[in-house]
Parts: C-alpha cells; structure tokens; sequence
C-alpha cells in the first residue's frame, strides 16, 4: 500500500477538473471564477511538487515556488480589477462586461 | 508503512471534496473558507511529500493573503449573490460531460504513463540528502536560479503597484496637503493690503477678492 507518483497526479487531475468545471458553473460569479483559477494553480503545483520529489530533483520545487508567486499576483490584480468594475457598474455580473463590443 | 497512505488518503480526499464545495456552494463566503480548507490539506500533501518549506509558504501565501483578500473584497462589494448563481443548472449537464471527458482522460493519461527507464534521467539539481528542504531550495534558488527569483519580486513589485493604480481614486472633495503648492506661495499671493475707509470697514464687494 505505497503512495506511489501516479496517486499524486490523479489527485492534481481531479483538482484541476474541480476548477475547470468551476469556471463553467459559475459563469456569472467572477469570485468564484477567481477561486476555480486558484485552485488549478494548486493542481499545477502539486504535479511540480510530486515531480520533483519522485524524480530527485529539487527545482520542481522551486518552480512552484515562482508559481505560487504569479498566483498570488494574479489574485491581486484580478480583485483589483473586480473592485473597479464594481465601482463603475455595481454589479460583478461577468456578462455585461463585452459592453464594449460594437 | 500504512499510515503515509492513510494521510495521503484523508488529505485527498478532504482537499477534492472541499474543492467541490468550493465551485458548488451558495454562498462565496463559504466558498473561500472551503478554499482555506483545500490548501490547508494540499499543503498536508506536500508535507508527506517532503516539500515542507512549500507546504508552509502555501500555508501562509494562500490561507492568511489571497483568502484573507478574497473575504476583503467578498464582504466588502455590496452584491446579491442569489441572481449570480441563475444558470447554474443550466451550465451543469455540460460542465459535468466536459470535466468527465477531462478527468477520464487525465487519469487514463496518469494510470498508463511511465518514465521511460531507458533514457538518462536529465536531472539539473539533485536533492541532497543531508541537510533539511529549506536549505536544499535555497542553496538553488539563489545561485542558479537567482534570475527567476528577482524576476518573481518584479513581477509582485508590478502587481502590488497595478492594484494600488487600480483601486486608488482621489476624491474632489477630500482637501489634501500639497507640498509644491504651499512652497510656490508668496506673499502676494497670500497676503493684500487694503485701505479701508473710516467708519466703513471691508465691504462685501470686496469679498471676492479677499477670500482669495
């Protein structure tokens, strides 16, 4: 009964599916978007982590590392970004946003 | 042996099944506090990986900044969250064929796939063995991957400054100091000098330019 690298993967795989499937459910929720995105990033992370831990090689690890710092980045912007459209329109309803199509 | 893979098992399962109350939940809020849950599990992963630096960094990264901001901004925008959620049925039996589809082939991917043993491991950096992770990612991160890591700090340096542009809005009516303004005042500007006749005082016509 040994963890082997396979059951690292499959759990990244169904942890990305999760946040695939989050963005089609939740169309109009942009949070909840946002959060689906941060979760396929922990699958991403996972993968590296379970890599370089079964391969011997310690920069899978730092590769997350710098994943784990665009996620971060992107939550930010991708909630600053939220905030203002909030302000401007006073919903979050991700559809009225092709307002600017022709 | 068995108790590695009985916590590998109760931190799987506990992260897949938060990450389902995640994307399903009604309310956001308990969204996000299922998303602490999920990492706070990943990070269990990664401990019984032995990525412990990684797994305190997901820790303190995700549970106590990107949750805590996504709560921030959650209870701060002032939204309905019921008229959100219409289409959530209607977008299911869709989502669920696709992320099936997805799932099967990913695992499918996963159960039949094999390093091919044959061909030289290409491995850039080993993990030594005697000392603790923390040490063994920074001997690397700062010598050979030093490049990356500034880049990393450029691009939190760009985001920290995008959602600071973003957000800022200076309001009309609030009076801020400014500094160049006050240095540029001269006594004309600030002070005149009036004759004022006996007995009459200023009078209010001369209001608009005293004020000044």
């Amino acid at each position: 009964m040994t963890i082997g690298l396979g059951h690292y993967l499959a759990v990244a795989a169904m942890l990305f599916t999760l946040g695939i499937l989050g963005i089609f459910l939740n169309r109009k929720n942009i949070i909840v978007i946002l959060m689906s995105v941060e979760l396929i990033l922990l699958a991403v992370n996972i993968n590296l982590v379970a890599f370089s831990t079964f391969l011997g090689d310690i920069v899978g690890q730092v590769f997350a590392l710098l994943v784990l710092t665009v996620a971060a980045a992107e939550a930010a912007i991708g909630l600053a970004v939220l905030v203002v459209y909030f302000r401007n329109r006073g919903s979050i309803a991700v559809e009225d946003v092709n307002l600017m199509k022709g | 042996m068995i108790l590695p893979a009985l916590f590998f098992y109760l931190f799987a399962a506990v992260c897949v099944a938060s990450a389902v109350m995640v994307i399903v939940s009604k309310n956001p809020v308990h969204s996000v506090l299922y998303l602490i849950l999920a990492f706070v599990n990943a990070s269990g992963l990664f401990v019984l990986m032995g990525a412990e630096f990684l797994a305190m960094i997901l820790v303190v990264v995700y549970v106590g900044a990107v949750a805590v901001l996504f709560l921030f901004v959650i209870m701060m925008l002032d939204v309905d969250f019921t008229e959100l959620r219409e289409g959530f049925l209607q977008y299911m039996p869709i989502g669920l064929v696709i992320g099936g589809i997805f799932l099967f082939e990913l695992l499918l991917t996963v159960s039949y796939w094999v390093i091919n043993p044959t061909t030289p491991k290409a491995i850039t950096a080993a993990i030594p063995t005697n000392v603790t992770n923390t040490e063994a990612l920074g001997l690397v991160l700062y010598t050979k991957y030093i490049h990356y890591f500034q880049l990393s700090g450029m691009i939190l340096l760009v985001a920290m400054i995008g959602a600071i542009v973003l957000t800022l809005r200076h309001k009309v009516s609030v009076k801020r100091q400014d500094i160049n303004v006050q240095n540029a005042r001269t006594p004309e500007m600030a002070m005149a000098v009036r004759k004022v006749a006996v007995g009459q005082g200023l009078q209010d016509t001369d209001a608009a330019e005293w004020v000044k």
